[in-house]
């Protein structure tokens, strides 16, 4: 009976422990980015206190360290559905500029409608947009073989140029000499919350959370969610030998991917500016890989990640107004290591699986020698 | 065409047609890095990075050259510029080659993060050694190249196609890319045949980068590359895996720049955005239209845990 305890906390150590491998990655990717600011003549010390003060410092900086993790929850959630189902989605940049073109050209069209239903229609056409950018390269997986990867990366650009064409061609602002878009209707804005001095946290980010758990629900608890995973371990052919259709799955996991991250427009648009910005997305959509990859794709754990991705983004821009040598820049190497790190982690795991095996296998002798 | 000031004389064709190949010439350096490493059944997604390293560390090393006359007597500063540049594209190669070949990483995620890493540390570097600006001093107008990149670029298609067609090597590459098994069974290895193509297609990116930096501009600015990365994967592709094919490839999606620029002096209005979709909408379109077969390399993107 002891035996078996032993046996058993071991496991579920183990079990955490590979849970947490990707932290560590990312912890080597912050460590790593540190030592850069090193080389360039900064303390790390000092570097990590204005990043911690950036980010934490005050009830501001916290709504706007908030604010910066209201996207990321979003295109994190589209890059980790995604992978459930076993597809690698790196168009969440287009899906979620997608999002905002359709949303800001509805938004324009109801001007005086009562709010309540212009949110809902903006949000109804930001999810459309969003999911149609994302149905795409699925498509093309399954009609003509294309890989996802290479056909979104051309829809991230075709995107882009169809929203600076919309932009500054259909609908620019008259008032402002910025490229961006007219200001859609005052009343349809969401009104931040009180607590964070100002900074422009909305109901977005509730929104944000919520869907994470139904996300999670829904991949955990349902029968579909059961066959999306099927088809994201299976690869090949064993989802449709259990009657499960590969395409359909597929396309039904990039179509709801592209419709999550085309919600970043609820809170850009009706959230935190009220128009289109061309460029106001740093990126949203890049920084959604390494948000679901340290989360391992839980769509619970990224809402921890996407708000520390927040934070690093908050205090990056910190670190760029008081040192004279380091720019926001750093966020994006710091991202990259984490994700570089989590990718070769399949080549230091066996080293790990290995460790793991002689560590059991002398237990389960030692067991052994006991039951006789 | 009538619109346009000058169209119908030949000098105006001679000088579009040198433009077309001076805007083609990143583009088909680094896509026929493109071209080997996928031949050989590795995505190179870190292409865009690997060119924006190429260009920044050539404009750097063109620069710091010049500022000792001692050095630049010995080979000029460009071409110290073009060989670094080279070289750091074939630095992050070998990074992607050792977390994908020897660690197993997967290629695309792996490539992910090298583009983000080099979009990150370029303007960290820039801004850490040259100040607010984050672009490097403009090299002497004397001191850039002109035609040799474009040379290098046209001959390197003809070169790597003779090395499919008739050399061992080049039948090896292929093999590492539809079979690597065989490789293996012959006695060859093909985590090595993998290497040479990802250390030599990060070398051509890097020299796409440096003609960035050297020829067709005096310095390197930030996010110089401006997606040609990826223009140069699109080109691949549409090229379908041929040095020639994606040459072709590079040479329409570098007329359609230089058109953009020759359009912008007339009266014809097209939204500069209409052009800077081009190079995507048409491999996207041939993709959906399924034109001829459209058959990447069989192992493209698997690993060799054979």
């Amino acid at each position: 009976m002891e035996q078996h305890k032993w046996e058993f906390i071991k496991k579920s150590l183990f079990r955490a422990s590979s849970g947490l491998r990707p932290v560590a990655a990312a912890g080597l990717g912050l460590v790593l980015g540190l030592l850069i600011t090193a080389a360039l003549g900064e303390s790390p010390l000092n570097i990590l206190k204005i990043l911690w003060e950036g980010a934490f410092g005050s009830w501001y900086s916290v709504g706007m360290t908030l604010a910066y993790g209201t996207p990321l929850l979003f295109s994190g959630l589209a890059v980790a559905i995604g992978m459930k189902a076993g597809l690698f989605n790196i168009g969440a940049e287009g899906q979620l500029t997608m999002g905002m073109v359709t949303a800001t050209l509805v938004a324009l069209r109801l001007e005086g409608a009562p709010p309540l239903l212009a949110q809902a229609l903006i949000v109804a056409a930001a999810l459309a947009g969003g999911a149609v950018w994302g149905l795409i390269p699925a498509l093309f997986k399954i009609t003509r073989g294309s890989h996802e990867v290479l056909t979104a990366i051309m829809l991230n650009f075709v995107a882009a140029g169809i929203s600076s064409w919309v932009v500054l061609d259909l609908v620019r602002s008259t008032t402002t000499q910025n490229p961006e878009s007219q200001p859609i209707d005052q009343h349809f804005l969401l009104k931040p919350f009180e607590a964070f001095e100002g900074a422009p946290v909305s109901a977005a980010l509730v929104l944000g959370l919520l869907l994470c758990v139904l996300v999670w629900w829904v991949l955990k608890k349902t029968v579909l969610g059961y066959q999306v995973r099927a088809v994201g371990l299976g690869g090949g052919k064993a989802p449709s030998v259990a009657g499960i259709s590969v395409p359909r799955m597929q396309c039904l996991a990039m179509a709801v991917a592209g419709g999550v991250a085309g919600l970043v427009a609820v809170g850009e648009l009706l959230g935190t500016a009220g128009r289109f910005r061309l460029g106001f997305s740093p990126g949203y959509g890049f920084i959604g890989i390494p948000v679901a990859l340290v989360a391992g794709s839980h769509p619970l754990g990224l809402v921890l990640t996407a708000l520390l991705f927040g934070a690093l983004q908050k205090g990056t821009l910190d670190l760029e107004l008081e040192t004279t040598t380091v720019t926001r820049d750093l966020a994006l190497v710091i991202q990259a290591l984490m994700i570089i790190a989590i990718a070769s982690e399949a080549g230091w795991s066996p080293l790990v699986r290995f460790l793991r095996q002689k560590f059991l296998k002398a237990k389960d002798r030692e067991a052994d020698h006991g039951g006789h | 065409m009538g619109a346009i000031e000058g169209a119908g004389d030949a000098g105006f064709w001679l000088d579009f047609a040198l433009s077309v190949l001076r805007m083609a010439t990143p583009l088909m350096l680094a896509a026929l890095g493109g071209v080997l490493s996928e031949k050989a059944g590795v995505v190179n997604l870190a292409l865009e990075g690997q060119m924006l390293v190429g260009a920044f560390l050539a404009a750097l090393f063109a620069h710091q050259v010049q500022l000792l006359p001692a050095l630049g007597s010995f080979m000029g500063p460009a071409w110290v510029g073009w060989w670094a540049g080279g070289l750091a594209g074939m630095v992050l190669a070998l990074i992607l080659g050792f977390l994908t070949i020897t660690c197993h990483a997967q290629q695309i995620v792996t490539g992910t993060g090298l583009n983000m890493l080099a979009m990150g540390l370029c303007p960290v570097l820039a801004f850490g050694i040259y100040g607010a600006s984050g672009s490097t001093p403009s090299l002497d107008m004397g001191a850039r190249l002109t035609w040799e990149p474009t040379l290098v670029a046209l001959s390197l298609p003809l070169l790597l196609a003779a090395f499919f067609r008739w050399t061992k090597g080049g039948l090896w590459v292929k093999v590492a890319g539809e079979n690597p098994l065989v490789l293996l069974s012959s006695g060859l290895s093909p985590a090595k045949v993998r290497y040479g193509a990802v250390l030599l297609s990060g070398l051509f990116a890097g020299w796409g980068g440096a003609s960035l930096s050297l020829a067709l501009s005096s310095s390197y600015s930030r996010d110089m590359t401006a997606g040609r990365g990826f223009i140069a994967l699109a080109a691949v592709v549409l090229g379908r895996w041929h040095p020639l094919g994606a040459m072709a490839a590079c040479l329409l999606f570098g007329a359609t720049e230089a058109m953009q620029m020759r359009l912008q002096a007339t009266a014809i209005f097209v939204p500069p955005a209409l052009i800077q979709i081009f190079p995507y909408g048409v491999t996207l379109l041939v993709l959906a239209l399924g034109v001829g077969r459209m058959k990447p390399p069989r192992a493209l993107g698997q690993g060799l845990r054979l």
